[in-house]
């Protein structure tokens, strides 16, 4: 809800109407890419670098999908929402699957996706509402966005003893920059990021087994 | 292309290919093929390292040869850290760091 909130008033202050910032938050639904597109769009990204970015930001969701293939297969008509709605928010709710006595799993499963994208939308709206009709000077609120990733990059770092990949993440992205200058840097980026993954298995799956 | 219909064509192509990766694994994984080992193992390291990407992303804008050489960056980000990990209350951070840095940047720059 917060979130959303941020997401809405950056949104207007970029210059993007209520109408933009709503479709955003009903059809997109992605907190973390949502911030990122407006920045692409600020800066008149391509469509091909948006739907790459996309791809690589997302890319996680698809491991919720994985995950969840077997819990949801009879969840017959929940089932095309449910898996639309599945966030980092909702599959964390889900997966802890601390549901009430009693109450069948899809259904539990679906009232919280639906609570999730409903609350998302209204931080969304009040957001959007606040940029545009309160009159604060609101000039560097984009550092929400900088923000809420230090806080998932530091939560992650906790959150594990094998610090490669993100130092991979940090350093390539670094790199590319220089190379490639701020605007063109992204794909270049991700690029480089999943061809240093990839050859670097051996030694990040020794580290995680250590 | 046409200016009112550039942000919402992007919004579209985004929304499109968020819902296909939410979608895809139950349509490719519903039978009993197995989930590759590259797939499993990408998803264990990629959000690791895209979320260092998406910081140096944020941060990109930052000057070091011009005032105010990063200064407000720098320091409304080590707000953010500092207070992330010895709190750990993720609103907080937010909220403090980006006071900071609009601070920095209406009243000190």
């Amino acid at each position: 809800m917060v979130l959303g909130f941020g997401f809405g008033i950056i949104t207007v202050e970029a210059g993007y109407g209520f109408f933009i910032a709503l479709l955003m938050s009903v059809l997109i639904y992605a907190g973390s890419m949502q911030y990122v597109l407006v920045s692409l769009l600020t800066g008149g990204a391509s469509i091909v670098s948006c739907a790459v970015t996309t791809l690589m930001v997302n890319a996680r969701h698809l491991f919720y999908g994985v995950s969840m293939v077997d819990k949801y297969k009879n969840a017959g008509k929940k089932k095309p929402y449910l898996m639309f709605a599945l966030t980092d928010e909702t599959y964390s709710l889900v997966c802890r699957g601390e549901r009430p006595e009693g109450v069948d799993f899809h259904t539990f499963s679906l009232v919280m996706s639906v609570m999730n994208h409903l609350y998302w939308i209204a931080g969304t709206v009040l957001g959007a509402l606040t940029g545009a009709f309160v009159n604060i000077n609101f000039a560097g609120v984009d550092f929400a966005m900088t923000a809420l990733f230090i806080t998932v990059f530091v939560e992650q770092w906790k959150g594990t003893k094998n610090h490669i990949p993100a130092l991979i993440g940090v350093f390539a992205s670094v790199l590319c920059l220089v190379l490639f200058g701020k605007d063109n840097f992204l794909i270049p980026s991700m690029a480089l990021i999943s061809v240093c993954l990839s050859f670097g298995r051996k030694m990040i799956d020794k580290k995680e087994a250590a | 292309m046409d200016a009112k219909m550039y942000p919402i064509i992007m919004v579209l192509v985004c929304a499109l290919v968020t819902a296909l990766l939410r979608l895809l694994p139950f349509f490719v994984f519903s039978g009993k093929r197995k989930t590759p080992e590259i797939i499993n193992y990408l998803g264990r390291v990629l959000p690791y390292a895209i979320m260092g990407m998406l910081v140096v992303y944020c941060l990109k804008g930052m000057s070091f040869a011009e005032s105010p050489f990063g200064i407000p960056e720098i320091i409304a980000s080590a707000v953010v850290v500092l207070l992330h990990v010895f709190k750990g209350n993720t609103l907080l951070s937010i909220c403090a760091g980006t006071i900071v840095y609009m601070v920095f940047v209406q009243v000190i720059f």
